[in-house]
């Protein structure tokens, strides 16, 4: 099958002028342009973050420091949390589900077009409206402040007693107005995936990524809502004399962190899930093997996705539970190990006997494999709710969700940019900037979270804007903080790749792989309505079976 | 004037936790010197074993797998043999660890038995723990003893066990307590008690600090735990049931105190202050800090905290009670004699 004739002939038409294209892109209801506002919107906010973690790093690069007052470092924490999960991580995983599940299911758009633009837009306006506090924080005393209750935001810190102001009403609405966005993006996903899928795919020749992605949608339904929930909660509590969570008035405080954490545990597999199925279409392409075990691959996730729900307690073991809660929460947690491992394990198999090419997707992809694995040994020391008590808000636990969210989540989302972006622009990022984008991050990233075990182990509590010398932790936070401006400076070449590439890269064309799903099937970047006939497909690798006409792999499955 | 004080309060602080510490750090959880502390100990110990166990396996299986399957020119052009599972080696990878988890949650729940269901002697010292924003109130309910930031324990012979109970309470927001040498952290959160238990095996000083992020001053919330020998802790406890002693020389400072807020807040046994929002001060220089350890007790750092209290901790609940520096030093004279 010849690609070219597959899409429709574009008009070469003059260039629009830029309030027409703007409108455009405003009123799209188009699944790719929307996929690319997330992923610009997300890359935006991953720069506001960024800025704020370096500066909680240059406060801690010694003792005593005197970069930031304490009210400016915890609003910096605070807001670094949010903005990372909320408008960085769950976006950007949004962005390329949207992108890409219609082209490799074989579908023109999303199932709801318009559900999509509204929960875009929705998901937009909360992300402002949280930076909106650094003006408006403050309510009537005019100066304005960002939210300082942490990202988790235990209650009763954030009752009235203690958080004045408006700040944490802008941490409160903005989640609440993002939720929605994300609850609507879910089912739209669900809904895509399960109806719109093109002759011939069943559900056990899709591709994994619309799989894990499935997975994704029902966690975020599952878990935004109680999320959503509570949130309503606490306005009725800061506004209409509610005592849910006002300890003062009898309320709970160990009720919102079960809202919270029952949320926000499932919200990591929300995130990893995604990051998951980058790897496994990254990974058989890169060594030219299909995936190993597929049906044991599709088994593992859905199996993570339920077991996610039962382990949220974990985030609580010092919180006082009895000892049969520890131990509960302690094997379902320990269990979700099981069904991660496999994964891991059949990664390695798809290497395993391959020809593995090393371009930046894969090198990223491999960095993956070896970081979460550290990640998910040191949850595992975690999950033993004895050792937790030890280690829990300390920094121990923040080198290991970030080992969580940077070295695997992070690491697979660069190679799935990497991998995809010749489909998205039409043009090939220079591979030689992709691979010093590689090399700086993946020191910065094991100069800063490598190190940041030891003060955990050292004693060292996160969320401190100072500390004492003689603690023995001045000379790891040093390292930690050296190791941001490598990482930094990673993500400079990686922004000036994207864009020079953009407008002076190699034209790509359609499939610069020799990938096997069907995105690789249309132009570079795909016409507004995908595939000028819809495919029909036979295997989980449609364009295997094209290329290989005298192996196809219809005869396996 | 005020930088002056700055360079007080700041010099108070600084250098004060003394020479680096035989373990890394004086709060190293990898240096335990108590029963809890101890067995959390063993078990990461196990944890950390097997744990590495695992990594050298598969990280090694990675790093094969690199070298050895890299592309290579003399394949170039020709596709890979297509192998898509096997169930025996599926089953293998599922079987082990879940065997492994097993073995990992066994004894990890012992451990958890161990601790939180342990019995509590009759001869137990018990301790009320009450968080504040951002300090420590300890009361000893039978001993009629209250104070605050340092909290004063026996030490608990291995043969004849003293432990000391607490009981873990908040009055404003969560806050955590946690000496990693003595024991894992335990969570103070307003209306629902909490408690956990100290053996110290060791005389000595160990520090700790608020683990839970209580507010602006979270970082500055510090704990200190002084372990007593038997004769000292009873000692101590005899001085602190004592009211204030009151020495009429210091009465310029003790009207100040008596006739500004300061008694909204704190208490002095046996003198008109009954506040009890801030620490009690009735002993207040039998404690070698102020401002929950942020700084050290000298009259020169309590003039400066009075004075101006964001100076040395910005953001704590203490206000500037706008006196001036001469009423500061007063004030500051007067409560230097409460020993």
């Amino acid at each position: 099958m010849s690609t070219e004739s597959i899409a429709w002939p574009r008009p070469a038409a003059t260039p629009l002028p830029w309030v027409e294209q703007l409108h455009q892109w405003v009123t799209t209801v188009d699944h790719k342009r929307l996929g690319l506002l997330y992923m610009f919107y997300a890359l935006l906010f991953l720069i506001a973050g960024g800025v704020e973690a370096t500066i909680m790093r240059i406060q801690l690069i010694r003792p005593l420091n005197h970069f930031v007052s304490p009210q400016v470092f915890n609003r910096m924490f605070t807001m670094h949390g949010t903005t990372m999960i909320f408008f960085v991580a769950m976006p950007v995983m949004f962005g390329f589900a949207n992108y890409l599940i219609p082209l490799m299911i074989g579908a023109r758009d999303m199932a709801f077009p318009r559900l999509n633009a509204f929960s875009f837009w929705m998901t937009a306006f909360g992300g402002l409206l949280l930076y909106f506090s650094f003006v408006g924080g403050d309510g009537l005393y005019g100066a304005g402040n960002a939210p300082d209750v942490g990202w988790f935001a235990y209650a009763p810190l954030t009752a009235q007693t203690f958080s004045p102001g408006h700040s944490t009403d802008f941490w409160t609405l903005s989640l609440l107005v993002s939720g929605f966005g994300s609850i609507g993006t879910a089912i739209n996903i669900i809904a895509t995936v399960l109806c719109s899928r093109c002759k011939g795919m069943t559900l056990g020749k899709m591709p994994l990524l619309a799989w894990l992605n499935l997975t994704m949608a029902g966690l975020v339904i599952l878990a935004v809502s109680p999320l959503t929930a509570a949130q309503v909660m606490l306005l009725v509590d800061r506004y209409l004399g509610g005592h849910f969570f006002d300890t003062q008035a009898g309320g709970s405080a160990v009720m919102w962190m079960h809202f919270f954490w029952v949320f926000g545990h499932p919200e990591v597999y929300v995130l990893v899930i995604p990051a998951f199925a980058f790897a496994s279409e990254i990974i058989p392409v890169f060594s030219r093997k299909a995936i190993f075990g597929y049906p044991i691959m599709v088994a593992a996730t859905v199996c993570i996705g339920f077991i996610s729900m039962s382990v949220w307690a974990h985030h609580m073991f010092a919180v006082g539970m009895s000892a049969a809660g520890n131990t509960f929460f302690v094997l379902s947690t320990m269990a979700i190990a099981v069904p991660t491992g496999i994964k891991i394990f059949n990664w390695l198999a798809t290497m395993w006997g391959g020809q593995i090419h090393f371009e930046t997707p894969m090198l990223f992809c491999i960095a993956f494999l070896f970081q979460f694995l550290i990640a998910g040994l040191t949850g595992v020391m975690q999950a033993a709710a004895p050792f937790d008590w030890q280690l829990t808000a300390s920094y121990f636990v923040v080198a290991h969700f970030h080992y969580v969210i940077v070295g695997a989540i992070l690491f697979t989302l660069f190679g799935a940019v990497y991998y995809w972006f010749p489909k998205m622009s039409g043009r090939m990022y220079s591979e030689r900037f992709g691979k010093l984008h590689f090399w700086l991050f993946v020191i910065g990233f094991h100069l800063t979270f490598d190190f940041m075990h030891v003060p955990g182990v050292l004693g060292m509590p996160r969320r401190i804007y100072t500390y004492e010398p003689g603690r023995g932790w001045d000379i790891w936070n040093l390292i930690i903080t050296v190791g941001v401006f490598f990482q930094a400076a990673g993500v400079l070449v990686f922004v000036v790749n994207l864009l020079w590439s953009y407008f002076r890269g190699k034209v790509a064309g359609n499939d610069p792989w020799d990938a096997w799903t069907l995105e690789w099937s249309t132009t570079s970047p795909p016409p507004a309505y995908n595939f000028a006939t819809l495919p029909e497909v036979g295997s989980r690798r449609p364009l295997w079976d094209l290329k290989h006409p005298e192996d196809p792999d219809w005869q396996y499955e | 004037m005020k930088r002056g004080l700055i360079a007080l309060s700041a010099s108070a602080v600084t250098g004060f936790a003394g020479p680096v510490h035989p373990f890394l750090s004086p709060t190293n959880i990898f240096a335990p010197a108590s029963t809890p502390a101890q067995s959390i100990f063993d078990l990461s110990v196990f944890v950390l074993e097997v744990t590495a166990a695992i990594f050298i396996v598969v990280f090694s299986l990675l790093a094969y797998a690199v070298v050895k399957f890299r592309k290579r020119t003399t394949t170039e052009g020709r596709e890979p043999a297509q192998v898509y599972g096997s169930t025996q080696l599926e089953l293998a990878w599922t079987v082990i660890p879940v065997l492994i988890v097993v073995v990992l949650f066994l004894a990890a729940a012992r451990v958890i038995a161990s601790i939180q269901n342990a019995a509590r002697p009759s001869n137990a010292i018990q301790v009320t723990v009450i968080g504040h924003q951002f300090w420590w109130e300890y009361r000893y309910p039978g001993l009629k003893v209250v104070t605050a930031n340092e909290l004063h324990i026996p030490v608990s012979d291995p043969a004849h066990p003293t432990p000391t109970f607490l009981t873990l309470l908040s009055a404003d927001t969560d806050h955590s307590f946690w000496v990693p040498r003595l024991a894992g952290k335990t969570d103070l959160i307003p209306n629902h008690p909490n408690s956990m238990w100290l053996d110290p095996h060791q005389t000595g000083l160990y520090l700790g600090q608020c683990a839970q992020y209580c507010g602006t001053q979270h970082a500055l919330m510090l704990l200190r735990v002084y372990v007593d020998s038997r004769e000292d802790f009873d000692r101590w406890i005899r001085v602190q049931s004592q009211p204030a002693h009151v020495n009429s020389k210091v009465s310029v400072g003790q009207r100040i105190f008596e006739t500004t807020a300061c008694v909204n807040c704190h208490t002095i046994a046996g003198t008109a202050a009954k506040g009890t929002f801030g620490p009690d001060l009735t002993h207040l220089m039998s404690r070698q800090t102020i401002a929950s350890g942020a700084a050290k007790n000298t009259l020169g750092t309590l003039i400066a905290w009075i004075y101006k209290p964001d100076l040395m901790k910005p953001g704590s609940k203490m206000p500037s009670m706008g006196l001036s520096i001469q009423q500061s030093a007063a004030v500051a004279t007067y409560l230097a004699t409460l020993r």
